[in-house]
């Protein structure tokens, strides 16, 4: 059996096992007034239930995924030769992130890629942890009511606008004749313009903004839930300040913590615009070389191959950052 | 060491409002000092000043005679116990009880020994490496106590912390807090608005009502000799008589009240045509004509027997009943729903008391 037909056959086992699902439901229930899947929602209706979310859950989640993953098997080829003796399973997709298909060198440009992206990208959450965090605890332990509200006002209305937009607004304030700079040489702390976009900085601002809620509201409501009185406590106990952060703030909102970096980080691993508007002529963002593989090269068993194995790294790399601080799974997705 | 705490015209505002005014207060070293007041009535905002999470708008709080202004509750030589206890939930009973300890720098054997020590004292030995989440009621309130004085406080300030458990368990914990009290021999300023705690465990008790200190007396003193309208209704049952000073000397007054001229005791010293309450407790109350002391007669609108002893309710002058409880052993026949039931107190057991504020039913 064909790979690709394998991909075709796929709807069908899904909806038999949403179906087996369905049939065997009650009997995992002890309770005898429970009522099965079919009392409940009569045979039409049932039926029609399992069909509509077994194709959209195929048909809009795990088929397009899938195709990418039978793709990244396969080699490039022409329309004309697809399913010819030519097409064949291979790993070479997967390889050529490590080994340059052209001259058998080591990729070393796209591996450098790969691990910058993963390394700016655990920055920017550190960076959005470190000023989330402050004004998460502000708005949800220490502030008044108005403060709360305005602060909240002015973190959401940036979003109404769209990505690209903010991106651009961005590059016209750091640009070499932006405003930023205007400000400094007419203060005199420079004399020539400082090269924001050149130098990265710009990336670094439009990633931690981008993902700025994100990190931002599990933060909040982690702490809002912390009991006022438990910081009374250790501070009435003796403790400074940031010893009852150390203590008793952090620790309670470690899953708040944790589900809000790790979306910062697999956001800004994947993000696009940011890197590809702010970033510096030598800034290769790995989403990018994706990009180019999938719209400009039409390479799409490569450009599938490389965004599954960002896709892994980025998944190994938050599974061993939970691990490391003791977050179970659950926690940090609840 | 237990230090003395005086309150030297302490008043908190919370703009417009205020919730304390004018205290004044000296509590020795060494004393259980319980404040004992309707909910609202600033009780808490004393505790919380006492402690520096709130800094007084007026006056001083002293701590061992030393001015605690400027000084954040971390610094203080106070312990304070919250209502809902805000145990750590994320740390065992030891780390919880050590925490103090560690934020000073306390090395980890020290700690543990310390620990130690405290959960004998409170009956949980052995039980340090549970979570609080595992403890019962009775012994989260013990963990909180051992946590507040494993800092070694010189006051132990405790915020209604009986609040939230079952009635057994309370009347426990109150001999178990007072115990705990004269064994490590600190000042405990106890916060409640139950008369049944504060008259059990206080040496003395401070009864507040609208941010003002009404009495500070002993247990005794507060239910036998109140000095305000407020302390006779608010400390135990009391059935008020208002009326107008009749005659009056310096130890009686007659109190013309809407049911008839009635005696008491005058120790505020009122004057004939002064408005006065007279107060007459239920216990007080006998039945049948007395001698002596004054009689006054009502119909009964209720009885309630309550094993050992009957509560008769009378029909009184406004909307409230006069009620009297009438002990099991002492004779005489209960009066029926209906009856005219007449009754007399020894003039002793009246007190007539300036007209003022009386506490809400």
């Amino acid at each position: 059996m064909s790979s690709r037909a394998f991909v075709i056959l796929l709807p069908f086992l899904v909806i038999a096992a949403f179906w087996v699902m369905a049939r065997y439901e009650a009997r995992t229930v002890h309770d005898p007034t429970h009522k099965s899947y079919w009392e409940r929602n009569g045979m039409v209706l049932g039926i029609m239930f399992i069909v509509l979310v077994a194709l959209w859950t195929l048909f809009l989640v795990t088929l397009p995924y899938l195709y990418m993953v039978v793709e990244s098997f396969h080699p490039r080829l022409p329309p004309t030769k697809r399913f010819g003796p030519e097409d064949y399973l291979t790993l070479e997709q997967y390889k050529s992130l490590f080994v340059s298909p052209v001259d058998k060198e080591w990729n070393t440009t796209h591996l450098y890629a790969f691990f910058y992206t993963i390394v700016v990208s655990s920055a920017v959450t550190f960076l959005n942890l470190c000023i989330c965090y402050p004004l998460a605890y502000f708005m949800a332990q220490a502030g008044t009511v108005q403060q709360v509200r305005l602060l909240m006002l002015g973190l959401i209305v940036p979003y109404w606008v769209n990505e690209i937009l903010r991106a651009f607004s961005i590059r016209l304030l750091l640009a070499a004749k932006g405003l930023i700079n205007q400000g400094l040489m007419g203060a005199g702390l420079t004399d020539a313009p400082i090269d924001f976009l050149g130098n990265n900085t710009g990336m670094w601002v439009g990633l931690s903004y981008a993902n700025l809620l994100i990190m931002m509201f599990p933060l909040y409501n982690a702490i809002e839930s912390l009991d006022k009185n438990q910081i009374e406590a250790a501070r009435d106990l003796g403790a400074p300040w940031w010893k009852i952060h150390r203590d008793v703030v952090i620790p309670y909102a470690k899953p708040g913590i944790a589900s809000g970096c790790t979306m910062v980080f697999m956001l800004a691993a994947g993000s696009l615009a940011a890197p590809l508007f702010l970033g510096g002529p030598n800034t290769l963002w790995f989403t990018a070389i994706v990009y180019d593989f999938f719209f400009q090269a039409f390479n799409w068993p490569r450009g599938s191959a490389y965004a599954f194995l960002l896709l892994a790294a980025c998944i190994t790399f938050v599974m061993v950052m939970l691990r490391l601080f003791k977050v179970k799974l659950g926690e940090a997705i609840r | 060491m237990s230090a003395g705490v005086d309150l030297d015209g302490v008043t908190v505002r919370f703009g417009n409002f205020t919730a304390v005014n004018n205290a004044n207060l000296a509590i020795r070293g060494g004393e259980f000092f319980s404040f004992l007041g309707p909910s609202g009535c600033g009780k808490t905002t004393i505790l919380r000043t006492v402690s520096g999470f709130l800094d007084p708008s007026a006056g001083k709080v002293k701590i061992g005679g030393q001015d605690m202004a400027g000084i954040g509750p971390n610094k203080r030589p106070t312990a304070l116990i919250f209502q809902n206890l805000a145990l750590f939930p994320l740390m065992t009973v030891s780390e919880n009880i050590a925490y103090g300890l560690r934020v000073r720098g306390m090395d980890k054997a020290t700690r543990r020994k310390k620990a130690e020590e405290l959960l004998d004292l409170i009956a949980l030995s052995g039980q340090g490496d549970k979570l609080v989440s595992e403890l019962s009621g009775g012994q989260k309130q013990r963990v909180a106590i051992a946590r507040a004085l494993a800092v070694e406080p010189q006051v132990l300030l405790l915020d209604e912390p009986l609040s939230a458990l079952d009635l057994k368990l309370r009347q426990h914990m109150r001999n178990e807090l007072r115990s705990i009290q004269q064994r490590v021999g600190i000042t405990f300023i106890y916060i409640t608005h139950d008369q049944g705690e504060a008259l059990t465990m206080s040496d003395r008790i401070a009864v507040m009502s609208d941010g003002v200190i009404e009495q500070v007396a002993d247990g005794k003193t507060v239910y036998d000799e109140p000095e305000t309208a407020f302390v006779a209704s608010f400390v135990g049952e009391n059935n008020p008589f208002p009326g107008k000073v009749s005659k009056a000397s310096k130890d009686e007054a007659v109190v013309d009240t809407a049911f008839g001229k009635l005696k008491g005791r005058n120790p505020r010293g009122l004057k004939a045509g002064d408005k006065a309450i007279l107060f007459v407790r239920p216990e007080s109350f006998k039945l049948g004509k007395g001698g002596e002391g004054t009689t006054l007669e009502s119909p009964v609108k209720n009885v309630a027997f309550e094993g050992n002893m009957t509560h008769v309710f009378l029909k009184g002058a406004a909307k409230k009943d006069i009620t009297l409880t009438v002990g099991r052993h002492v004779g005489g026949k209960v009066p029926e729903q209906g009856e005219k039931a007449t009754v007399h107190y020894a003039d002793g057991l009246g007190l007539v008391l300036p007209e003022g504020k009386m506490a809400r039913e």
